[in-house]
């Protein structure tokens, strides 16, 4: 009896710390892609975030050693598949202009470079945040005449990953201040308003729990530098805001929509929550 | 859908069984610490079928956070969100575990373990895991013969 209860006290001492921020690494393997490309999965947290976390890291770092080998190689690494398939789509015209993407940005290896990095971002002409979707549809439907995609449709999520690959290995940094600051705000209030019958927030699980085990999941810190991200649970890739949906509705909520003015917010904020940690899309999780 | 059903059924065959005695839970009271101090059904639990509850994940779930030994090897992976509850029983008093599973918030303010008898008071609430909107009041996590099945079983979790 004595040392269970010790036992007992022992972990819920190990809780506090964790709760608290302490910087223990999620795994010592370091993350690099094809040989030669290091990915940054831990960093000293912004700023902002005020003490809350210490260290942040990404969901890399808590999947099991083989989910996180199999990102370590572009041949392995299913999300591939998706990005040759937008390559192909970039090439192509489509929409009454009968321009492709390549015809207005050529190389997306040069004129991507870094985008997704700074996304979500203020566009001034339009007066709002937008998230990589909503500027790619902005392209489609003025620019060359086409029509909208689907906001999480395989089509969008592909063009999504092949555009975040040019950024892999450099730093998340968006903007949060500024125009961009009452949308960011916005998704800060979102991220810890305890919703549903759960009654549960973002911060409930990814900021006092993560590396603790939630039925049998590894909670991580819900970090979205590796999107779009391919899951073996269901062998696709997988748009930010597909991922808030589930994560919302597992707290017996009624979710925002994709695309959404609150989803937009929250991933705004949710991004810069990982400042600092590198871009890793197309990234391979369970 | 089906689980919001399911627990609409559950609820109505409890208020039938034993309308005059079950406490509603607007009803329930709760101590100056969270206990509850009155049977919410005015009938003895079942502590297996609490067992069940406590292990299912369409149920109480309870094992998503917390460690039961005991129940490990017929239901695998058990949380570490909350405290294992072996030995629950040696550290609470059957009111007092009543008032944790009802609603845990009254004995751990902003706990995050979720309240099992509750019905309203919800931000955006949602029928079951369907992420569609549901209309409060809603059917409680557990119905009142569910929580004392719970708290029967947890009154067995003792370490002599
Ligand atoms: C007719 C020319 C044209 C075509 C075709 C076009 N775009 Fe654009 N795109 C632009 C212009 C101009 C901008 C800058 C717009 C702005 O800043 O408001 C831009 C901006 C972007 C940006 C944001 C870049 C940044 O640095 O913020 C992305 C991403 C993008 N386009 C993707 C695409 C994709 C994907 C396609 C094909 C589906 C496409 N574009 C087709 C003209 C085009
Ligand atoms: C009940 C606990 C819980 C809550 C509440 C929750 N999540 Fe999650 N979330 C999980 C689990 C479990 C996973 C899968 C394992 C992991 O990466 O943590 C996950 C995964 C994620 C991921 C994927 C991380 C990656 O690296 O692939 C993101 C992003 C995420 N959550 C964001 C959110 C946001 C935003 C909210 C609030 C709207 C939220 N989650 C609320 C449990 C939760
Ligand atoms: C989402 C996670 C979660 C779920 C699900 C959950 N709990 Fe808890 N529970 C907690 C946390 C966290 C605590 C610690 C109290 C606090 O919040 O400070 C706790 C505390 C307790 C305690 C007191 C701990 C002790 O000292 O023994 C009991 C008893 C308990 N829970 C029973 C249950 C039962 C029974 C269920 C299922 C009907 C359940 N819990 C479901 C998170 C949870």
């Amino acid at each position: 009896m004595m040392t269970t209860s010790l036992k007992t006290m022992i972990c819920t001492a190990a809780m506090l710390t964790l709760g608290a921020g302490a910087a223990a690494a999620q795994t010592d393997e370091k993350l690099v892609v094809n040989g030669e490309t290091e990915i940054t999965t831990q960093a000293p947290a912004p700023a902002h975030l005020d003490g809350a976390l210490d260290t942040i890291y990404s969901g890399w770092e808590f999947r099991s050693p083989a989910t996180r080998e199999v990102q370590m190689d572009d041949f392995d690494n299913p999300g591939m598949i998706f990005v040759d398939q937008a390559r192909q789509v970039w090439n192509t015209a489509d929409g009454s202009e009968g321009k492709s993407c390549a015809s207005c940005h050529d190389d997306p290896a040069q004129s991507m470079k870094g985008v997704r990095a700074v996304y979500p971002k203020w566009n001034e002409d339009a007066q709002e945040v937008r998230t990589l979707e909503m500027q790619i549809n902005d392209c489609r439907t003025n620019r060359m005449g086409a029509e909208a995609w689907g906001y999480t449709d395989k089509g969008m999520t592909s063009m999504v990953a092949l555009i975040s690959l040019q950024s892999r290995g450099m730093p998340v940094n968006v903007a949060i201040d500024g125009p961009a600051q009452s949308t960011w705000e916005k998704g800060k209030e979102l991220y810890y308003t305890r919703t549903g019958q759960l009654e549960l927030s973002c911060a409930n699980c990814h900021e006092d729990h993560y590396g603790d085990m939630i039925r049998a999941d590894h909670l991580s810190q819900g970090q979205i530098n590796g999107f779009p991200v391919y899951r073996l649970k269901n062998a696709k890739l997988n748009a930010v805001h597909s991922r808030f949906k589930g994560c919302v509705r597992d707290t017996r909520a009624e979710t925002y929509k994709p695309g959404s003015p609150e989803f937009v917010a929250l991933e705004l904020y949710v991004a810069s929550r990982g400042n600092g940690l590198d871009v890793e899309a197309p990234s391979v999780r369970n | 859908m089906n689980r919001a059903i399911l627990s609409a059924v559950c609820v109505a065959a409890g208020v039938g069984a034993a309308a005059a005695a079950e406490v509603a839970p607007k009803d329930v009271q709760y101590g100056e610490y969270g206990a509850v101090e009155q049977s919410l059904t005015g009938q003895p639990g079942d502590a297996a079928a609490g067992r069940k509850v406590v292990g299912s994940k369409s149920l109480g779930n309870c094992v998503a956070c917390h460690k039961i030994s005991e129940l490990i090897d017929d239901v695998p992976f058990h949380g570490e969100i909350g405290p294992p509850l072996d030995g629950a029983a040696d550290r609470w008093s059957e009111a007092q575990l009543r008032g944790i599973v009802a609603n845990a918030k009254m004995t751990f303010p902003e706990s995050m373990m979720p309240s099992f008898y509750k019905t309203t008071g919800y931000i955006r609430p949602g029928k079951g895991f369907t992420g569609k909107a549901a209309q409060e009041p809603l059917p409680p996590l557990l119905t009142a013969q569910q929580i004392e099945d719970v708290v029967a079983y947890l009154m067995t979790l003792k370490y002599e």
